[in-house]
Formats: structure tokens, sequence, C-alpha cells
């Protein structure tokens, strides 16, 4: 009985067999890139508001606080989103007119919450909590980036897990002084390897141990 | 052979099982309520509640805004501050007067800020001769219940906080009036020279 499959068939078998591993090498690959991609976690894709609130104009032109309007940044888990009676201080008077502020001057009428459309957002089983990374001096600018630049807010960073973990692992990368924790665009005065290693032990910072542990962050 | 078949039908249907597990969302979205989420079971929609008219917070009775803010009793204002004068309060008066007054009031309270110069209607200067008379009380009192343009920030500064900037206010009106025999010797010196 003749063969059934001609010799130079085992070369396309070994190629195969060789070609499947570069195959599952490249999926693999695909499939992290993309885990990690604004597609999946959404990072710098601005988003739909109610109203076209500029991070830009308040925080970058007028030069506000950011804790005028975020309150509870500095005291609790929650940065906190401000009423609408915050915007009306300034907005019964500036722009008190203008068509685009209507669903804000609507809301403060009629007493009905503007609906926000949330921009960082992690699953619920991780617990995240502002005043104790504000207060051991991280500033906005290291997880928010430059909110003073952004007409409509973004998520600048991925949120996963190895990013907080890149920063639980060294903190003194990105340590600054607390007086700067709320100053964009800020740069070390000398150099970060220095200022943040003194910053660490000046503000108690645990070691890596601890920041990353499981039940640090799931709790 | 059968049986082999069988098997491996009995393998992938576990895999496409935990596969399929793994693309549930239940842990992301748990069925409990984060800060100001919205809630279809209240008929405003608001998870975090709002605050029954006149709650007062535990530890906060002492400086709770009744009976008038501010003030003894409802007619008078304070004339001394119910919390002892540090120099911790006057640096978190400054922090808090510049995160909440200078955008109308400006650094040096004379009242022209960013927001009066995007068309706010214009503050008085804080070194006027009526109020540098008023009693300390005015500023809290301002502060909490506002005063005609001046919007109130009973909402976003607690009273310990009002108190700290009522009194920087004040240390703002000695700063604008100080003679040179007001500075300590060392420093009328430099402030000489430099001059
Ligand atoms: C005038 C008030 C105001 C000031 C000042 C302000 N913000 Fe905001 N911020 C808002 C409002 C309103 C929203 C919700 C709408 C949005 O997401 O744009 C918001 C949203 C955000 C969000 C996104 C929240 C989410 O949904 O994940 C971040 C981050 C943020 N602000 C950071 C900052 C930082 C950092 C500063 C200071 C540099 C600042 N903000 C100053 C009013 C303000
Ligand atoms: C401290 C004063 C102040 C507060 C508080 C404030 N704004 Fe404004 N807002 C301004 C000023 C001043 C302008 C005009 C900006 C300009 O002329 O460049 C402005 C402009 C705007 C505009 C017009 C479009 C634009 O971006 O220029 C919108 C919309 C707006 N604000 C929304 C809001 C909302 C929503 C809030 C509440 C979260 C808010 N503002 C709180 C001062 C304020
Ligand atoms: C260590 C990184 C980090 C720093 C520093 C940080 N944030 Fe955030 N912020 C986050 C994360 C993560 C979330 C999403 C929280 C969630 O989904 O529960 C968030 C959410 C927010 C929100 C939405 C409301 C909320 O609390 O969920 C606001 C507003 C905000 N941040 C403002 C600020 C401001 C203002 C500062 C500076 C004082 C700041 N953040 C500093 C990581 C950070
Ligand atoms: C840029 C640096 C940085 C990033 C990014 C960061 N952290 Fe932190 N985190 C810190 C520092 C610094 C501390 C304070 C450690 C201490 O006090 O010893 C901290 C503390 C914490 C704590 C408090 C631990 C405790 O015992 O109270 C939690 C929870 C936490 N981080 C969660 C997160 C989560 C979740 C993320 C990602 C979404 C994140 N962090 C991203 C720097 C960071
Ligand atoms: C610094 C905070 C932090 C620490 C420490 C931490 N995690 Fe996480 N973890 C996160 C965040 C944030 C997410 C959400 C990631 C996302 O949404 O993509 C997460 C997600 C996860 C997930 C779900 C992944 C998914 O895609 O559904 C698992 C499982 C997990 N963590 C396990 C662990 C284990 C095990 C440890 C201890 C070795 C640990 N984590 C320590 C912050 C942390
Ligand atoms: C949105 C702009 C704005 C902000 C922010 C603001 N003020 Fe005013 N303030 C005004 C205006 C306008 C007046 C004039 C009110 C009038 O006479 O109608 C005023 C008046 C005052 C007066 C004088 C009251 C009198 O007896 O004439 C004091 C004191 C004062 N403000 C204190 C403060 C303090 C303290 C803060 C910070 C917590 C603050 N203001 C924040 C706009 C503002």
């Amino acid at each position: 009985m003749a063969q059934i499959f001609h010799r130079s068939t085992n070369f396309l078998s070994r190629f195969s067999i060789f070609g499947s591993v570069f195959f599952l090498a490249i999926l693999l690959w695909l499939f992290y890139d993309l885990e990690a991609s604004p597609y999946t976690t959404q990072q710098t894709i601005a988003r739909e508001q109610p109203v076209q609130f500029s991070h830009a104009h308040h925080v970058g032109a007028i030069g506000i606080d950011c804790r005028y309007c975020h309150t509870s940044v500095e005291k609790a888990a929650f940065a906190g989103i401000p009423p609408t009676k915050t915007c009306m201080n300034c907005h019964s008077q500036i722009w008190a007119q203008s068509p685009y502020l209507e669903p804000v001057r609507e809301s403060f009428r009629t007493d009905k919450s503007l609906e926000w459309t949330r921009v960082n957002d992690l699953p619920n089983f991780v617990y995240f909590d502002h005043s104790i990374h504000v207060n051991k001096g991280v500033g906005c600018e290291t997880c928010h980036g430059r909110v003073d630049q952004m007409p409509l807010m973004y998520q600048a960073a991925s949120l996963q897990m190895k990013w907080c973990l890149e920063c639980h692992r060294h903190p003194e990368r990105y340590l600054r002084p607390k007086e700067e924790v709320f100053t964009m665009g800020w740069r070390p005065p000398v150099e970060q390897a220095v200022l943040g290693e003194r910053l660490k032990r000046e503000y108690h910072v645990r070691d890596r141990v601890v920041l990353e542990s499981c039940s640090t962050c799931h709790r | 052979m059968t049986g082999k078949v069988h098997r491996a039908t009995i393998y992938l249907g576990a895999i496409a099982l935990i596969s399929a597990c793994g693309c549930r969302q239940e842990m992301y979205d748990q069925p409990k309520y984060r800060p100001l989420q919205k809630s279809d079971f209240f008929a405003d929609q608001r998870a975090s509640r709002p605050l029954v008219e006149g709650t007062v917070a535990r530890g906060t009775l002492a400086s709770a805004p009744v009976p008038a803010a501010g003030a003894p009793s409802a007619e008078e204002l304070r004339t001394t501050m119910p919390v002892p004068l540090t120099r911790e309060l006057l640096a978190r008066g400054r922090q808090r007067f510049e995160i909440f007054c200078t955008p109308c009031h400006d650094r040096t309270g004379g009242g022209g800020g960013m927001v009066v110069r995007r068309g706010y209607r214009p503050p008085p200067s804080l070194h006027i001769e009526r109020l540098r008379d008023a009693p300390i009380g005015h500023f809290y009192d301002v502060i909490t219940r506002g005063l005609g343009a001046m919007p109130d920030y009973a909402q976003q500064i607690p009273p310990e906080d009002r108190w700290a900037i009522a009194a920087y206010v004040r240390a703002l009106q000695l700063s604008q009036r100080a003679a040179l025999a007001d500075v300590p010797e060392p420093e009328r010196r430099s402030l000489k020279e430099r001059k």
C-alpha cells in the first residue's frame, strides 16, 4: 500500500507543531497587551458628563484648590464630589444665564442631584483610601495626572493591581512634601532618590511587606 | 474508546463552566453602596442620605450652630474665640483661607481674587475700618451663614476651621497695619538694610 502522505509533509507537520508554539505565544502576548490597553482599562478616555465641567478652567485658569470642591479628600477614603451648592457659590453670578449651566441651575432649583459619570472606578473588592495617600505625600497628580490640563476628566492611570503595586513596592520614587500634594506640575527641588528616601522616613511609611500584602487592599 | 470520548467531553465541559464563571462581574459590582452611588431604593435616588435638619455630629455639640452662628446668644456676636489661639491654629487658618476665600478675596484680603476678575461682585477689602472693628464672631457668622452676595460655607468648612480662618483674618488685618516698631529687633535691622 502506498503511503498516504508524501515525505514532504513531514516538514509541514514539524512546522505546524513549531508554529503553534509561536502562535500561542503571540496569542498570549496579544491578550496581555489587550488586557493592559486603554480599551479594557478605559485609561485616557474622556467621559461624557451632564455638564461640560472643565478642570482646565477651574483649576488651571482660575486656580481653585482641589479641596474647595473635593472637601473630604484629606480626611476620608472618599474624595468627595461637590454638591450643586458648591457650583452655585460662584455660578449664581458668573455665567448665570449660560445654557451650559442650565443643568446645574435646574439641579439647584429642583434639589435633584446632578448625575456625574464616574471616571476612576475600582472593583468593589478593592479597598482604596484617599486620606492615607494624601497625608503621606502622594500627590493627586501622581495618580490622576495633569488635572489642570483636562477640559474633560479622564482616567490617567490604568488602576490595575500591578500599577498600585509598582508604587507600594517603591513609594520613595513618588513621594513629595505634604505641602505640594495638591500642586500640579511639581518638580523635585533636589534629586527624587534623595528626597524620597528622606520623606519616607519622615512620614513613617511602612515597609513593602505591609504595603504588598493582599489584605492591605483586599479586606 | 467511548469511555475516552466521554471523559474528554466532561473535561471540556468543566473548562467551559469554569471560564464562564470567570466572566461574571458580581464581585466587581457588589450589592452594597459606595458614597454618592445611585440607588433605586430611595425616592430621590441618593444612597448617601441627606441629613435631617438640625443634625449635630458627635463631638461637635459645643460649636454647633445653635442658637446663632458665632454668637453666645441670638443677639450678640462673640468677641473672643471659643478655642485657644495657637500657632498651629493660625497656620491651619491660613491654609483654609487660601483654599476657600482667595478665589474672591485674594491672598491679602484686598478683594481682587480671580473669580472677581471674571465678573463676580467685588467684596469689600477686609482691611476697612468697619471690619477691623468688627467682633471676631462676625467672621465666623459670615462664613456660616453668608452675607448678601457672599455665599455661605457651612457645608464646606467645619466649625473648628471657621474659627481658624477667623483668627487668620485678624492676623491679616494686623499685618496690613503693622508699624516698624511691631517688628522684632533683629528683623527690623535687616528690613532697614533692605530699604
Ligand atoms: C470647582 C470644583 C472642582 C475643583 C476645584 C476640582 N474638582 Fe475635581 N471634580 C469636580 C467635579 C464636579 C467632578 C465630577 C465631574 C467630572 O468627573 O469631571 C470632578 C471629578 C474629579 C475626578 C474624577 C472623579 C471620578 O469620577 O473618578 C478627579 C480625579 C478629580 N476631580 C481631581 C481633582 C483634582 C486633582 C483637583 C485639584 C487639582 C480637582 N479635582 C479640583 C469639581 C472640582
Ligand atoms: C470659585 C468659583 C467657581 C466654582 C465653585 C465653580 N465655578 Fe464654574 N466657572 C467659574 C468661572 C470664573 C468660570 C469662567 C471661566 C472663564 O472665564 O474662563 C467658570 C466657568 C464654568 C463653565 C463654563 C464653561 C467653561 O468651562 O468655561 C461651566 C460649565 C462651569 N463653570 C461649571 C461649573 C460646575 C459644574 C461647578 C460645580 C462643580 C462649578 N463650575 C464651580 C468659577 C467657578
Ligand atoms: C494613590 C493614588 C491616588 C491619589 C494620590 C489620589 N487619588 Fe483620587 N482616586 C484614586 C483611585 C484609585 C480612585 C477610584 C476610587 C474607587 O473607585 O473607589 C480615585 C477617585 C477619586 C475621585 C472620585 C471620588 C472617589 O473618591 O471615588 C476624586 C474626586 C478624586 N479621586 C480626587 C483626588 C484628589 C483631589 C486627590 C489629591 C488630593 C487624589 N484624588 C489623589 C487614586 C488616587
Ligand atoms: C504613587 C504611590 C502609590 C500608588 C500608585 C498607590 N499607593 Fe496605596 N499607598 C501609598 C503609600 C505611600 C501608602 C502609605 C503607607 C504607609 O502609611 O505606611 C499607601 C497606603 C495604602 C493603603 C493603606 C494601608 C493601611 O494599612 O491603611 C491602602 C489600602 C492602599 N494604599 C491602597 C492602594 C490601592 C488599592 C492602590 C491602587 C488603586 C494604591 N494604593 C496605589 C502609595 C501608593
Ligand atoms: C496595592 C493594593 C493591592 C494589593 C496589595 C493586592 N491587590 Fe489584588 N487587586 C488590586 C486592585 C486595584 C485590583 C483590581 C484590578 C483591576 O480592576 O484590573 C486587584 C485585583 C485582584 C484580583 C482579581 C483580578 C481580576 O482580574 O479579576 C485578584 C485575584 C487579586 N487582586 C489577588 C491579590 C492577591 C492574591 C494579593 C496578595 C499577593 C493582592 N491581590 C494584593 C490591588 C491590590
Ligand atoms: C464667591 C466669592 C467669595 C468667596 C469664595 C468668599 N467671599 Fe467673602 N465676600 C464675597 C462678597 C461678594 C462679599 C460682599 C457681600 C455683600 O456685601 O453683599 C463678601 C464679604 C465678606 C466679608 C465682609 C462682610 C461684611 O460685613 O461686609 C467677610 C468678612 C468675608 N466676605 C469673609 C470671607 C471668608 C472668611 C471667606 C472664606 C471662607 C470668604 N469670604 C469667601 C465673596 C466671596
